[in-house]
């Protein structure tokens, strides 16, 4: 049978990543010294699940260096060797290489080994200077080009049957290596009285004529070697060979079939480079999930039988009202069913988090700071590809926080504080977005130094009046960056506005609230999801257009005398305490037939950034969730608009972009009364 | 229709032949390569999009994506006319800079398949050196008739005039 | 048809051995500890239980240990899957009670083989 293993080369790389991981994530948890054996078995286990692995599936250099990975740790978990800082710190490289090695095998490359060496060289001589040897690679068993004749006995013990063994198949296998001669020896069969069903009573001598040699039929009886008394005999009397002394030496390994040939396996590599890329592109999940969709289905496939039955013969009026209870029962097992699908795309924030403990570790060591993490709501779950992309901008904020946030021992002792500082990343939900907090008990953000260095880059004027917020927000701008000399740590030419922008990509927003000698704090807000969305449908003229649920703050009817015109013929309503800008949909999309009168229509008040508008809109249609289709990937980004959706009736419907919008009105910040709507029309009535 | 270029495959092979789908547009016939048509479709209820150029007649849901529908007429200027029966809307796949676009193409409806090798189109005279030059491949004679190539990468490519727009 | 369990924490290689007897025509279950493993087993009757030595919760010598106790599988063959390093593992096992072993790496043809040793 031909298995072609390749197929299982995207698992394997999948498992031996996260095996790493958590060899990382242990060996940080490792006290030398204070020996957790559980920790060192969850260690030892990840490394031989890679070398087993890579050993199956071809990987040889993989399997060649975690090897001796792998015996050290299984002295250290033996108690036959005590754990150093250096075997953490080697062991931690190592997993760096195993990392690197696994993705350009992954890639479809053949990885460098001149780390790996390096390394196992180290490993060899903590391992009492024991010479380079490969892993053993599975020996063939050179066969005897000779036809020979061998008496084997075979007289098994009576629990044999105890150990799973059966006979039969034992010489059934001894056949397969040539002539087979089978003679039963049944004298040992009891008394039926005596008999236990259990036991085996019968022996056997076989004369077996082969070209495979002796080693060969030992094989055959390798597992029963010790329950079984076994005698091979070559006929012709010369020498004969009792099992009993030869089962001292090495027990022959299996053999090995003539069909692995190693030079395959780079071949069978190279097809699958050609499908892998380097982000993953499957997904695991855990069995809870997939059984609760595969209830939904369940139910689903019951609701559809019940509506076939209904929808057969005449309809009568008892039926609409059955017909109608089905279509509701659809309609909530359609909703659960999108839901678990979804679900199924969710994965906790610890996959992220899990990157920092050893980022802190080096980073931290690096600038001689002393660094506690702290890690908050690890099992909040979020979007897979959420996930991987917010992944770089964090660790561009930790590292800032590392670097600029926190203070040395040193300057935190002159300052009352604790010497150890604290980096705590929190994660929770919050309506439908995730909030992840990246929080420091340094020295907070300097604002005297920020606006210095914003009047000096023409960010702001100098007698600019800012508050706080203000002049913190400014770190976000392009082109700013407070570190007087580029670090190696955080200021490799990526400024905190590339930061924003990979979250405001991902429909997300970042601010910082900071305290001089107390710390800051960055709060990411993103969406759980980037592939569906709650929406308003409302109509303006003829045309349906969505608004994010999650945007809108309320809708209304507009009384006319809580209405102001303001400079630049913008209408503003008073709102409780606020004034809220008031934008006609239509015209900032310059669609016409649509109801001008503010009065007439409704008016959807909506937040973005901290800011407030509202929109004018004939209705408000339905609620419902929409899926997120791409309008720019045929057409072209289009502002004011994230994207489209399909509509129940097939009818394409685009989704509004509610900070586009205010941008494309041209509605600066509140508190500045620049407005400058595209299309104004100081005639109210149309 | 096409009998005076009737060619048999193999010939079609050892000159270099390409097919082309030609339609009519206000009494002119213009062609486009055959491969890049995905599929020829009646004019249906469309979507408006904001902001968009006169000749961005909206979006549709072709099976799940969402394709944006050029007026071919208003993107060469030529007069509109109202929308009927055998208005047709011509599906192609093109690539851009931007990458692989599905759009589709309103025209007055869809004529005839003629095999062109490219030797038999000749250059755009300086003549049409209007605006819309840059749009033709090349200009080749079928019998009585003048067929304009078109190049559908320059005819969809709306970046440029977008930004004019915005 | 023949009913397999398969029992190994690496997903790749459950998967590889799981697909490979389930081309040779045995019904496999998989299993991903020796807990499981043994829920599963409880449950249910297998012609033949293949294990991984190394897996967290419960090894594969307990499984094979737990699993020769119970009186459905007192003749059931059950084969460890182990590397080349593990020869103390190997008796150990034996004394737990397995029937045989699989010296990792093997690739499928190599498994087969072994199989035919216990179920046909």
């Amino acid at each position: 049978m031909s298995i072609d293993l390749s197929q299982f080369f995207e698992v394997f790389f999948e498992e031996s990543f996260e095996g790493l991981d958590v060899m990382e994530s242990e060996l940080l948890n490792l006290q030398p010294g204070d020996l957790d054996s559980e920790t060192v078995n969850t260690i030892f286990r990840a490394a031989h699940s890679i070398k087993g692995g890579s050993g199956t599936f071809g990987f040889t250099s993989v399997s060649d260096f975690t090897h001796v990975l792998e015996t050290l740790l299984d002295q250290i978990r033996e108690g036959q060797r005590d754990l150093t800082a250096e075997h953490v710190n080697l062991f931690l490289q190592a997993v760096d290489c195993l990392r690197e090695m696994l993705t350009s095998l992954q890639a479809g490359t053949e990885p460098d080994l001149t780390n790996s060496n390096t390394l196992k060289k180290e490993f060899e001589l903590i391992l009492n200077g024991e010479v380079s040897a490969p892993v053993e690679q599975p020996v063939t068993i050179e066969s005897d080009s000779s036809l020979d004749t061998y008496e084997v006995s075979f007289e098994p013990q009576h629990h044999l049957f105890k150990t799973g063994n059966e006979p039969l198949y034992l010489i059934q296998e001894l056949a397969g290596l040539g002539e087979l001669e089978v003679n039963a020896h049944v004298d040992g069969i009891p008394d039926i009285n005596d008999l236990s069903s259990d036991d085996c009573y019968i022996s056997w001598v076989f004369f077996l004529t082969t070209d495979k040699g002796e080693a060969a039929i030992k094989e055959v009886f390798e597992w029963v070697e010790d329950d079984a008394e076994i005698k091979i005999t070559l006929c012709g009397g010369l020498f004969s060979d009792d099992m009993e002394t030869a089962s001292n030496d090495e027990p022959a390994k299996v053999a090995v079939d003539e069909s692995i040939e190693p030079e395959n396996t780079p071949v069978e590599r190279k097809s699958v480079a050609a499908k892998s890329n380097a982000e993953t592109t499957s997904i695991r999940v855990s069995i809870d999930k997939v059984d609760s969709l595969i209830n939904m289905v369940g139910e689903l496939v019951i609701t559809q039988a019940m509506l076939t039955q209904l929808g057969e013969g005449e309809i009568t009026e008892n039926k609409v009202v059955a017909l109608q209870e089905g279509l509701a029962q659809l309609a909530h097992n359609t909703r659960d069913l999108q839901e678990s699908v979804m679900r199924i795309r969710m994965l906790p924030i610890s996959f992220v988090f899990s990157r920092f403990p050893r980022l802190v570790r080096d980073t931290s060591q690096k600038l001689g700071k002393q660094v506690e993490l702290k890690l908050l709501g690890e099992q909040t779950e979020l979007d897979k590809t959420v996930m991987e992309k917010i992944s770089d901008p964090m660790v561009h904020l930790v590292r800032n926080s590392l670097d600029h946030g926190l203070e040395t021992p040193e300057e935190r002792m002159e300052a009352g504080k604790d010497p150890v500082g604290t980096v705590t990343l929190n994660a929770f939900h919050q309506g439908g977005n995730i909030v992840i907090e990246i929080m420091d008990d340094g020295n907070g953000l300097n604002t005297k130094k920020i606006k210095q260095k914003a009047v000096q880059n023409n960010l702001i004027q100098p007698d600019d009046e800012l508050s706080d917020d203000e002049i913190n927000e400014l770190i976000f701008m392009p082109g700013f960056s407070t570190a007087d000399e580029v670090s190696d740590i955080s200021g490799r030419g990526v400024g905190m506005d590339v930061v924003r922008r990979n979250i405001q990509a991902l429909n997300g927003s970042i601010e910082v609230t900071s305290a001089q000698g107390i710390g800051s704090t960055f709060t990411i807000r993103l969406p759980l999801t980037l592939a569906i969305l709650d929406g308003q449908l409302v109509t303006i003229g003829e045309h349906t257009y969505i608004i994010p649920l999650i945007s809108i703050v309320e809708s209304l009817q507009i009384e006319l005398d809580k209405v102001n015109c303001v400079g630049g013929g913008v209408d503003v309503l008073r709102l409780r305490d606020e004034y809220i800008p008031i934008l006609r949909l239509h015209r900032i999309f310059n669609h016409s037939g649509a109801i001008e009168e503010l009065n007439k229509g409704l008016l959807v008040i909506v937040e973005s950034d901290n800011q407030k508008v509202g929109l004018l809109v004939d209705d408000l249609l339905a609620q419902q969730q929409v899926v997120i289709k791409s309008l720019e990937a045929n057409y072209q980004k289009v502002e004011g608009v994230s994207g489209a959706t399909i509509l129940g009736d097939g009818r394409v419907s685009l989704i509004v972009d509610i900070t586009g919008l205010i941008k494309l009105a041209g509605l600066k910040k509140a508190g500045s009364q620049e407005l400058n709507l595209g299309h104004v029309d100081t005639e109210v009535n149309s | 229709m096409n009998g005076e270029l009737a060619l048999t495959d193999s010939e079609l092979d050892e000159q270099n032949i390409r097919q082309f789908l030609t339609f009519i547009m206000d009494e002119e016939e213009y062609g486009v390569d055959i491969l890049a048509v995905q599929e020829i479709r009646g004019w249906e209820e469309i979507t408006a999009i904001p902001n968009a150029p006169i000749y961005v007649k909206g979006a549709i849901n072709l099976r799940g994506t969402i394709v944006p529908i050029i007026d071919l007429r208003l993107r060469f200027g030529l007069p509109s006319i109202k929308y009927c029966p055998t208005t047709v809307v011509i599906v192609v796949k093109v690539e851009l800079k931007q990458g692989v676009k599905i759009m589709g193409l309103v025209v007055d409806g869809v004529s005839d398949v003629y095999s062109i090798s490219e030797s038999q189109a000749s250059d755009v005279p300086d003549i049409h050196n209007t605006d819309n030059s840059e749009f033709v491949r090349g200009l080749v004679n079928v019998g009585e008739k003048m067929v304009v190539l078109l190049h559908l990468e320059r005819v969809l490519n709306l970046v440029k005039e977008s930004e004019v727009v915005a | 048809m023949k009913k397999i369990l398969a029992v190994d924490d690496s997903a790749s290689m459950r998967q590889m051995v799981g697909f490979t007897l389930k081309k040779a025509g045995f019904d496999v279950t998989e299993a991903k500890d020796g807990s499981e493993a043994l829920e599963i087993a409880k449950g249910q009757s297998f012609d033949a239980v293949i294990s991984d030595v190394n897996m967290p919760i419960m090894d594969g010598i307990t499984l094979i240990r737990e699993l020769r106790a119970l009186p459905n599988y007192k003749f059931t063959p059950m084969l460890m899957l182990t590397t080349e390093s593990g020869l103390e593992k190997k008796s150990e096992g034996k004394a737990a009670g397995a029937t045989g072993w699989i010296v990792k790496p093997f690739n499928p043809d190599q498994l087969l083989a072994v199989i035919k040793k216990v179920i046909r």
